[in-house]
């Protein structure tokens, strides 16, 4: 009873003297998922899962697209009928909420959890299980709002609910608690994803991959993975205790209890600035990628790169503060985050500086990818300028709560995250599904996009300045602001058909793109050493690197590590800084379990908002399908 | 692409033990966050405190007895904890049992102290503002307490069923390692509930 199975000679084997095609074989065996409902529904392949993801953060783009659009053309004339008060409120509450909770932070997890594990060159991400029960939660949370708002229960306090507003006073009803909730799934889901890649690039990571040689994608996607991890659990707690005061009479918040709503502004903010940089970090990422592959040289001043990336993230946590100066926060403090806030320029300045001196010196290759990242440069460079103006405390004051506030930060969020963004859709596409977009149709794409974004949102810094408050569902005609509202919708709709021309390329290519092969690009990091799309798994043999850019140093043969086991999924592990070989892990194989937990979790989660109960009768069997999912079952992995 | 073997990892372990495996780190990220998560509400609690003029709000600061006793078994727990750890790493299966059934029965005295403790709290969550505060610090502790010890109990069952292999002991180990966790970022708590109010 107490000896585990004996191992039989195929579990044994190592890739050492197999023949390529034999290894490749085998490999794909042991790692693949199987066909079919339940291969589908238990797979664990961190590609499989991060397609999801992609796939899935994209739909809530829609959504929240065509929200935008509604909003659009309601604000296109003044006096409009098109919606009223209460389903404007609505749609801008889902559009912000979904875009930052459902679109902006899950897209660019869904890339790191694609292309992390094989830029670091392994085979999975480290948890890949955790990974798809992230990813069903993140699912299930978005669903939830959606069919909440197909009911008519939307959210409808904006994407931060501010308390008293949001309180159990002033808005009886549902709708809140929905949105608390979505909160905890999202969450939840963000906090495993960033657990996941801090130790897939800490410890998974090629043999000689020593730090200074991590790709700047990847570093990217690490310090995001830290931002993460000390950020979100600030909102997780801002939001229990905001359904707490909603339907078991906590008073947090409430003012004539002692509580107090700034603790709501000072909690929410505390994550929601590091957030943006949670969005933008990654896209930093994507940024570099491009710029060096189609420059055609390493990075200049990669040290200078990695440090900016770190020092982002660190000042990110001291500028909270700045978005409540309207709030008459003391005077000496308030100038401590006027100046951190000016401060975070540098960094994002350095970064800038490097992209254009390596162009600079490079050999560009003017593809859709990187015209979509000059894009970005010419926006992000304006929405910083505004932000800049915004981090002083008189001028915000003025223009709190207009549209010159909106127009800031969708030039940030556009353009800093949305460009590089779809950039690197035209960049990794050809790994992702073995066929390149069309380039001519990219351009169109990218021009047509780039045309639009400004049209419709440059128009709103002056609507913001001639006084034009944020979330009003219309206007008079006497305000004399229709003009250039018709301007920003008609540029808003240029913007519509520009994702209508990436969704065609997307269908046309996939049924006959050109067929990239493993490296179309001729790029220089490991995802590129395997086959588009990678098999199951990933490497045949994990790869040593020598160089930051492996593939160009190593032009006529890839050096690798032999000697992994065949027959069972086995991983790599390595030291954290120098990465020496180290140990030869099993990895998890594909498992229902996840699945079950994520579903019980959800009816707990939602079953919460009806009776507090739920999380006691709900937490049950949630603790009995974890234990079910980590008991052992007898394959050779788990021993 | 052609390769060139140039490295055999053939002759390496299998598992290893602390910062070499991959699940120590990922029970160091769970630690981080939920250590974040903490620190956020502690400081929700001071920022109250400092906020109200009169703190705690209409309500005694809670009793010592239950919350006490509770501390000193809790630090007294990092012994057994500590022996069931070394004991891992020896891959001494007669010890690792034995360390892992006290270990195992230890939460369940915890989790009856601390059932008697919330009524010592003097105060209910829907009091007032520092009943919430007060009952949501607690309560978060408590769950780690909860998340921790049915882990154990698992891990404990797995090295009494036919399940005793190598990785399993490093899999002890860590769990040892996430029990640290729950014993330090209690100190803290007790020290901002029960202490701080009365010196103040
Ligand atoms: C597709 C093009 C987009 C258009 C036409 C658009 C349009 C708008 C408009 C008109 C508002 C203001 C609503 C109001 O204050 O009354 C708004 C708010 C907002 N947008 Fe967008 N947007 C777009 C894309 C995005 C993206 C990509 C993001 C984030 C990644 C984003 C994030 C937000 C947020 C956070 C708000 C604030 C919501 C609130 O006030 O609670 N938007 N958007
Ligand atoms: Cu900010």
């Amino acid at each position: 009873m107490n000896v585990p199975p004996r191992r039989h000679a195929i579990e044994e084997l190592t890739d050492t003297g197999l023949d390529a095609k034999t290894l490749s074989r085998m490999l794909a065996d042991t790692w693949g998922t199987r066909p079919g409902l339940m291969g589908a529904l238990t797979a664990v392949d961190h590609k499989i899962i991060g397609r999801r993801y992609i796939v899935t953060a994209f739909m809530f783009l829609c959504l929240a697209g065509l929200a935008a659009v509604v909003m659009r053309v309601q604000l296109a004339r003044p006096e409009s009928r098109v919606v009223g008060p209460d389903l404007y409120d609505q749609l801008f509450t889902m559009h912000g909420t979904t875009m930052m909770f459902l679109f902006a932070v899950p897209v660019m997890e869904a890339f790191a959890v694609y292309l992390v594990p094989l830029m670091v060159g392994t085979r999975n991400i480290a948890f890949p299980r955790l990974n798809a029960f992230s990813y069903y939660v993140y699912l299930f949370g978005g669903l939830m709002i959606w069919v909440a708002f197909a009911l008519n229960a939307g959210a409808d306090t904006g994407w931060f609910a501010y308390v008293p507003l949001s309180g159990p006073e002033n808005s009886p009803g549902k709708r809140v608690d929905l949105w608390a909730q979505m909160i905890t799934f999202t969450e939840v889901a963000a906090l495993a994803v960033s657990v996941e890649i801090i130790v897939t690039v800490l410890k998974l990571r090629a043999p000689g991959m020593t730090l200074d040689r991590i790709p700047l994608a990847v570093w990217s996607q690490l310090v995001t993975a830290f931002a993460v991890l000390f950020a979100m659990p600030a909102v997780m707690i801002a939001s229990t205790m905001l359904i707490m005061d909603r339907l078991v009479g906590t008073h947090f918040f409430n003012h004539a209890e002692g509580g107090d709503a700034l603790l709501w502004q000072h909690l929410f903010w505390f994550f929601g600035h590091p957030e943006v940089y949670i969005i933008f970090l990654p896209a930093t990422g994507f940024v570099s990628s491009i710029v060096v592959t189609f420059s055609r040289r390493p990075i200049f001043f990669y040290v200078g790169m990695v440090a900016a990336l770190v020092a982002t993230a660190f000042l990110a946590f001291g500028l909270w503060v700045h978005h409540m100066f309207a709030t008459g926060v003391p005077q000496l403090g308030s100038s401590l985050f006027t100046a951190s806030s000016m401060l975070i320029a540098i960094p994002s300045g350095l970064q800038i500086f490097c992209w254009i001196a390596t162009l600079w010196s490079g050999r560009p290759v003017y593809t859709t990818a990187l015209l979509f990242v000059l894009g970005f440069l010419i926006n992000f460079v304006a929405g910083g300028v505004t932000g800049v103006m915004l981090a002083s405390v008189p001028l915000d004051t003025q223009v709190h709560d207009t549209y010159f506030v909106v127009a800031h930060f969708h030039y940030v969020l556009i353009g800093g995250a949305v460009f590089p963004l779809l950039g690197a859709v035209y960049y990794w596409f050809p790994k992702f599904t073995g066929r390149l977009l069309d380039e001519r149709l990219g351009r169109w794409h990218a021009a047509t996009a780039f045309v639009g974004f400004n049209l419709a949102f440059f128009p709103m810094h002056i609507l913001g300045l001639m006084g034009m408050p944020r979330r009003v569902y219309t206007y008079q005609p006497e305000m004399g602001w229709g003009p250039l509202n018709m301007l920003s919708s008609v540029g808003a709709a240029i913007f519509f058909v520009s994702f209508v021309m990436l969704l065609w390329n997307v269908v046309a290519s996939l049924r006959n793109g050109a067929v990239a092969g493993p490296n179309p690009w001729d790029a220089g990091t490991l995802e590129w050493a395997t086959t588009s799309p990678p098999a199951p798994q990933n490497f045949d043999r994990i790869p040593v690197v020598t160089h930051r850019e492996p593939l160009w140093a190593e032009r006529d043969a890839l050096p690798v590590a032999t000697g992994l086991r065949v027959g069972v999924r086995e991983v790599l592990v390595t030291t954290a800084t120098d990465a020496t070989p180290d140990i030869r892990e099993t990895a998890p194989t594909p498992s229902i379990w996840p699945l079950i937990s994520a579903i019980l979790t959800a009816i707990a989660f939602i079953g919460s908002i009806f009776t507090p109960w739920a999380v006691l009768w709900g937490g049950v069997p949630v603790g009995a399908a974890l234990i079910a999912w980590f008991w052992p079952k007898g394959d050779p992995e788990d021993y | 692409m052609r390769q060139r073997p140039v490295l055999d990892v053939s002759s390496l372990p299998d598992f290893a033990f602390g910062p070499r495996s991959t699940m120590w780190w990922g029970t160091l990220g769970f630690c981080a966050l939920e250590g974040t998560g903490f620190a956020i509400a502690a400081g929700a609690y001071l920022y109250l405190a400092w906020l109200n003029p009169q703190w705690p709000l209409s309500a005694p600061p809670p009793a010592l007895t239950w919350s006490s006793l509770f501390t000193v078994l809790l630090v007294a727990s990092a012994v057994p904890n500590w022996l069931v750890q070394r004991a891992a790493r020896r891959q001494d299966l007669r010890a690792v049992r034995l360390w892992m059934v006290v270990m195992s029965l230890i939460p369940l005295a915890l989790m009856a102290l601390r059932a008697a403790e919330f009524p010592a709290l003097m105060v209910r969550w829907d009091v007032n503002a520092y009943g919430s505060i007060v009952w949501l610090l607690l309560g978060l502790h408590t769950l780690h307490l909860v998340t921790d010890a049915a882990d154990t109990w698992v891990l404990t069952a797995l090295m009494f069923t036919g399940h005793v292999v190598g990785k399993r002991y490093s899999d002890v180990s860590d769990n040892a390692f996430y029990w640290n966790f729950v014993v330090a970022s209690w100190l803290p708590i007790y020290g901002l509930l029960y202490w701080a109010p009365r010196l103040a």
